[in-house]
């Protein structure tokens, strides 16, 4: 991968200066892109869809025609990390909530998400996690309104597990987290998506 | 690979990170179930239960308090997005009915009549996040210390006249500007007179900005309002009044999130500002009396503090 290689952040709304300062550190500012529209996309390498609401993004990835250059972008190689809101918009399934306002998702990574399953923001939580292929202490993991990953496909490989439930998975050069690296202030998951997506 | 427990709940990490996740996006006011409906499918990050609006509040008088259980329950069963609430500045006992409830945010707002002549609402022992109004960095600094997770200016809510949103903007920047240039001795005096712990003002400087989010709120009726308050630099917005008080809501609300993700974008900002229908009427702050003033409502320890 050339060094040109940009690593940009989904920038529709949600925590996305939270991500660009993971990436500013371990890139350098002019490595990393707020992504906007399809010309935003030209050369990133790697995408990060951040945390905010699934049923916005996915209004938004319409109506900036971003959604058929991010499905056309991932064939081609180019590697997403998705985090909560993100995993969501980016997984096969979502199952259906009671209000029937749902985001329609990309179907890139092959798994079944319900949103909100750990409960509302009182239960919003803490919790250390062994993360595969991270050496040292454990990683602190926020979870946010987190969705819950209900099943994975055979394609799919567990990155790390919660009370059993998968919470960090990896399919090819897609992977999606339910909780929120970014606001942990540990860059490890982050510099471990670059290496995969060749960034180093 | 193994597994493990202690998860930890209500830190301040989650409360700000709660807030950090509806960057961009708008909070809408709503005051029963159809409304938060058509907020969510206008692509509301987030709706605020209350009520009555700030424009009826203004209106018809009278003590205004959280709203009924009923209507906040109803509420939550009726969307899926985040749903927050408003409690009275002071009032613990509400703000703890609102947090069993389930609410996601509870904002401490001058909005509704003050309970507590003296004191905000200790938010730090709460598991739920708090968002408080602020008009300019000292305030905004005593609520955080307090543990608001978030902030937003006041305004004048209920006038849909934007001008009170952008003078408490304007001053949370010039204040925080002027912070950076400050030297060791001038931000002791600074702590003092604004009673404000020096850790966060120290972290204000450095930063260069609130470590929490500050998104705009009081008087945005238009898609071009909450473009205005991006532009300065809010992280966000809060429409009460200027959705369910125009003519036309669900076209209202949807230009007012388009206009609030895309505010550098002339072209779309024009489109989704074009035959919205009537808006909500608007006041003129300066023919307001000063005791009708809502951003005014306060403990005494604000009056305190803005009489140095």
């Amino acid at each position: 991968m050339p060094r040109t290689a940009l690593a940009g952040v989904l920038a529709l709304q949600g925590d996305v200066p939270e991500h660009k300062a993971v990436l500013v550190e371990l890139l350098g500012q002019e490595r990393v892109v707020a992504v906007r529209s399809k010309e935003d996309l030209a050369n990133v390498a790697a995408l990060i869809i951040p945390g905010g609401e699934s049923t916005t993004f996915s209004r938004l990835l319409d109506a900036t025609g971003l959604r058929s250059e991010v499905l056309h972008r991932v064939k081609d190689g180019m590697g997403i990390l998705a985090t909560c809101a993100g995993l969501i918009l980016v997984a096969t399934q979502v199952e259906r909530s009671r209000s029937g306002n749902d985001p329609k998702p990309l179907g890139l990574l092959d798994v079944s998400v319900r949103r909100n399953d750990y409960g509302r923001q009182v239960d919003s939580f803490e919790a250390p996690l062994e993360f595969e292929g991270l050496k040292g202490e454990p990683l602190m993991a926020s979870f946010i309104r987190a969705p819950r990953i209900l099943k994975v496909g055979k394609q799919v490989h567990v990155l790390a597990l919660y009370e059993d439930s998968p919470v960090a998975v990896r399919q090819e050069n897609v992977w999606g987290l339910t909780f929120h690296p970014e606001i942990s202030g540990d860059t490890r998951v982050h510099r471990l998506f670059l290496q995969a997506c060749k960034m180093f | 690979m193994t597994t493990l427990r202690i998860p930890q709940t209500g830190t301040e990490r989650l409360k700000r990170g709660f807030a950090r996740m509806q960057q961009g996006g708008v909070i809408m006011d709503v005051t029963n179930a159809e409304q938060a409906t058509i907020a969510e499918t206008a692509g509301a990050v987030a709706v605020m239960a209350l009520e009555r609006v700030p424009a009826d509040i203004r209106a018809q008088g009278g003590v205004a308090r959280m709203a009924d259980p009923k209507k906040v329950r109803e509420i939550l069963d009726a969307v899926s997005i985040p749903v927050m609430a408003k409690a009275r500045i002071g009032h613990t006992a509400e703000a703890k009915i609102l947090e069993h409830l389930g609410v996601d945010m509870i904002d401490e707002s001058e909005v509704l009549t003050p309970a507590d002549p003296f004191f905000h609402i200790d938010k730090k022992p709460f598991h739920v996040p708090f968002v408080c109004g602020a008009r300019n960095l000292g305030e905004a600094l005593r609520r955080i210390d307090e543990g608001a997770a978030m902030i937003r200016t006041k305004g004048e809510a209920g006038t849909g006249n934007v001008v009170e949103a952008v003078r408490h903007l304007r001053a949370i920047t010039g204040d925080i500007a002027s912070l950076r240039q400050m030297g060791d001795e001038e931000l002791r005096q600074y702590v003092a007179k604004e009673r404000v712990s020096i850790e966060l003002v120290r972290e204000v400087r450095d930063l260069g900005r609130l470590p929490v989010v500050n998104f705009a709120a009081g008087g945005i009726a238009t898609p071009a309002d909450a473009a205005l308050v991006r532009m300065l630099g809010a992280d966000g917005v809060f429409v009460g009044s200027g959705i369910f008080k125009a003519k036309n809501p669900r076209k209202v609300a949807h230009a007012v999130v388009e206009a609030s993700l895309h505010y550098t974008d002339s072209a779309k900002l024009a489109e989704v500002s074009t035959g919205l229908g009537e808006p909500m009427r608007g006041i003129e702050i300066t023919a307001l009396p000063q005791g009708e003033l809502l951003q005014q409502r306060e403990s005494r320890r604000e009056a305190g503090a803005e009489s140095h």
